[in-house]
């Protein structure tokens, strides 16, 4: 039995098929629209930054280095300088990162290695409703049920520990009469509420980085005899490292632009101090929302500065963050 | 060649032992059991010894943090007192596992106690901040005109029969479908443009749309402003608060279904494409739907975001006490707004109506949140079908009976519900 191969005709050449490179009728469109809805977010997002650039840089060349020195927001006698608002949100971020941090991690590490199977999705759902929670809500629990016993708090911690300067207040706390107004309304109040907000935020990226350590190595340990928190902080903590970090950034990140619960709480002063304790204190957030609606002209672009500065100083720390998240080992596989 | 198995029936029978070459193996045998077997112990339960040196301290920590706050020290107050039984519960419990081990043993059982602890504080400080909301403003909540009736005409001592908090209920849910209308089409296009079209261009766009996530949002509202309400475009209105919301949102939301597209397998595109589809088409009929889950939740926390947000209303929306139902006419309320404008008012009819408003939007939050929770939820034991599309060549009768649509079975794709953590495991099946 024989098979013939087909035989090609003589004298017929092989000419490849002309393939098209470009796209054809609808992907087309769908790129070209893509495109532009990309280029008009791009246009938005932005543009607010070149308008809050623009607007800042009449405002930096005018009062120069003092705006950032200059504590009294006076724009009457031509006295403007963020300098104490820049002071209490920073000091409010810290009290808020100093009790948010630890009790994320405690949170985190419940969740992912120590609290029963069956209540963790439970658990998940809970510390995510926290984060969706509106932030006026945290801002009247900061000062109708918790400043009261912050209060009580803050007396206790200046009169045992108010040899620290950051715990001093001006007032004598063994007096027979205490005043206790002098112990509300402060940054350490205002800290508590944005503690509750920046929590979940970052314990959410926490739990994460910790539930992806690897299990061969988590069982590795326990098979040799580990403890628990021998096996975390062996396995989980080491590996973990970058996301505890970037989560606590991200956190502070929020924390710098908080305002709503802030001004609830606290009582507004122009002064750049370091007694968190002691009532009284302002932030940025907190400056322009009480400021806007007065300023015209060269106050309206002073203000526009200070929502620069706080944007600018968001964007350092949340990129730090990232950068810190991505380049842990952690970070490594979560794109994946 | 034979094997015994038996045991020998009788004890008084000697066994005889075989000798050497006889041709039977004789196994060893087990001798009768002298003692009962003890019973084998529970490996999961802990003894007696453990549970007292696990809950113990506890008791004895409160015990110790009551002689210390009530009767030794001036510490007395709830905060302290819960503070330092901590504290005791703490040293307690080192002392006990120093008993019992070295400094691994210490450890272990002091953070068995903290880390649970830590945990603790954080959920009932959650269950306060909510559950106080809700008791502060019960006696608002119980009035029905609280939901009828809006604010106009009523002063602060008027009792909570009359008026209530519709305009602000109403306020907030026009000024939010508004950024929602915008903010969801450009949100997610751009999330299309930056993960399907891609490119150098894409990367500057991701790359500003990220930072603009850090954007504060009283920063955002201050921006619509001054270029919207200074110039005179827009008075003091819901609509400018709307395009304040969708300032601050647009790249909230952007990024976020970025990163659900992104997660989406490359091989189910790839698949789409190689069945010959065009990239629109596998765009809209592979890409979308797979991410569908996961682009609801990010959508929908991002409203509960935005209907919680106060600072951008504060400067963008003006507070007024009557209905509006026209977003360009004027000022217009929001809960948040009522909220912040009732309970530092010092009225205490007033307060209570704060609180009532903050339950309100809560309530609202807390729908907003269930929603999304429950389309995110991986639905594992009850799958999704889907229709085929319609044939259009005519098939053999035998294989298609006409007019049935044939029913595919895809497991619903169990992302993770948090648009920020979705994970490619799974997939369509």
């Amino acid at each position: 039995m024989t098979t013939y191969l087909p035989t090609r005709p003589e004298g017929v050449e092989d000419t490849p098929r002309t393939l098209k490179k470009g796209m054809t009728g609808v992907d087309k469109v769908f790129e070209i629209s893509a495109t532009t809805i990309g280029t008009i977010v791009l246009l938005i997002t932005g543009g607010i930054g070149l308008f809050l650039l623009g607007n800042s840089i009449p405002t930096l060349r005018y009062y120069g280095w003092s705006f950032f020195t200059e504590t009294q927001w006076n724009p009457e006698q031509n006295v403007v300088g963020i300098a104490a608002v820049l002071g209490g949100t920073v000091s409010i971020a810290f009290v808020a990162l100093a009790l948010a941090v630890p009790l994320a991690f405690l949170t985190a590490l419940y969740i992912s290695d120590y609290a029963p199977p069956n209540l963790k999705p439970t658990l998940i759902s809970a510390v995510d409703l926290m984060s969706a929670v509106p932030s006026i809500i945290y801002g009247l629990w900061g000062f109708f049920l918790v400043m009261p016993y912050a209060g009580d708090v803050a007396r206790w911690l200046h009169r045992w520990m108010g040899w620290l300067p950051i715990f001093d207040v001006q007032t004598d706390p063994n007096s027979a009469f205490v005043d206790q107004t002098r112990y509300i309304q402060s940054a350490f109040c205002a800290g508590i509420a944005v503690a509750m907000m920046v929590l979940p935020m970052i314990a959410s990226v926490m739990r994460e980085v910790f539930s992806q350590s690897p299990p061969g190595e988590r069982e590795a340990a326990l098979a040799l005899g580990a403890t628990r928190w021998g096996m975390v902080q062996s396995v989980v903590l080491p590996f973990g490292r970058g996301g505890m970090i970037g989560g606590t950034m991200l956190g502070l990140g929020r924390a710098l632009g908080e305002t709503i619960a802030v001004l609830l709480i606290i009582s507004q002063a122009e002064e750049l101090k370091w007694r968190i304790l002691e009532t009284g204190t302002n932030n940025i957030s907190a400056l322009i929302a009480n400021k806007f609606g007065t300023a015209t002209g060269a106050q309206m672009s002073a203000l526009l500065t200070a929502g620069l500065v706080l944007f600018v100083l968001t964007l350092i720390v949340n990129t730090l963050a990232a950068i810190v998240v991505s380049r842990s080992r952690s970070g490594a596989d979560a794109e994946a | 060649m034979t094997t015994t198995l038996e045991r020998p029936t009788t004890a008084t029978v000697e066994p005889q032992r075989p000798t050497f070459g006889s041709g039977i193996t004789e196994l060893p045998l087990l001798d009768p059991p002298t003692t009962p077997a003890p019973p084998q112990r529970a490996l999961s339960q802990a003894t007696d010894e453990e549970l007292f040196s696990r809950f113990g301290p506890i008791i004895g920590g409160f015990a110790l943090a009551w002689l210390i706050c009530y009767r030794l020290l001036p510490w007395n107050g709830l905060v302290g007192y819960l503070l330092v039984s901590l504290v005791c519960i703490l040293a307690l419990t080192a002392v006990v596992g120093g008993l019992r081990g070295g400094i691994t043993e210490v450890q272990d059982r002091v953070m068995n106690v903290l880390v649970p602890a830590g945990a603790l504080i954080v959920f009932v400080a959650l269950a306060s901040a909510v559950i106080f909301t809700f008791y502060r403003g019960f006696e608002a909540l119980l009035h029905v005109n609280i939901y009828t009736q809006d604010m106009s005409g009523i002063g602060p001592k008027d009792s909570l029969d009359k008026g209530g908090v519709l305009h602000a209920i109403v306020g907030s849910l026009i000024e939010v479908f508004i950024a929602i209308a915008i903010v969801v089409p450009l949100g997610i296009g751009t999330a299309v443009f930056m993960t399907e079209v891609g490119g150098p261009y894409a990367k500057v766009v991701r790359t500003v749309v990220e930072s603009m996530t850090a954007l504060p949002s009283i920063v955002a509202g201050l921006f619509i402003y001054t270029t919207v309400i200074l110039t005179g475009i827009l008075p003091k209105s819901g609509a400018a608060a709307a395009l304040a919301i969708g300032v601050m949102m647009l790249p909230i939301i952007a990024r976020a279904a970025d990163v659900v597209l992104r997660v989406v397998p490359g091989s189910l595109r790839e698949a789409s494409l190689a069945l010959g589809a065009s990239r629109w088409k596998t765009v809209w009929h592979v890409v979308l739907p797979t991410a569908r889950p996961g682009l609801a939740t990010a959508v929908i926390l991002g409203v509960a975001r935005g209907v919680g947000e106060t600072s951008p209303l504060l400067l963008t929306s003006g507070v007024t006490s009557s209905l509006k139902l026209n977003p360009f006419d004027g000022v217009m309320t929001s809960l948040p707004l009522f909220i912040f404008s009732t309970v530092r008012s010092g009225e205490p009819i007033y307060e209570v109506r704060g609180f009532g408003a903050a339950a309100i939007l809560m309530t609202l939050v807390l729908l907003l949140f269930t929603g999304a929770r429950l389309l995110a939820r991986p639905r594992r034991d009850k799958s999704r079908t889907i229709r085929a599309p319609r044939q259009t060549t005519p098939q053999p009768a035998a294989e298609l009976p006409s007019g049935e649509p044939v029913l595919v079975e895809i497991a619903d794709s169990p992302y993770p519900n948090d648009a920020t953590n979705v994970r490619p495991t799974g997939g369509i099946k």
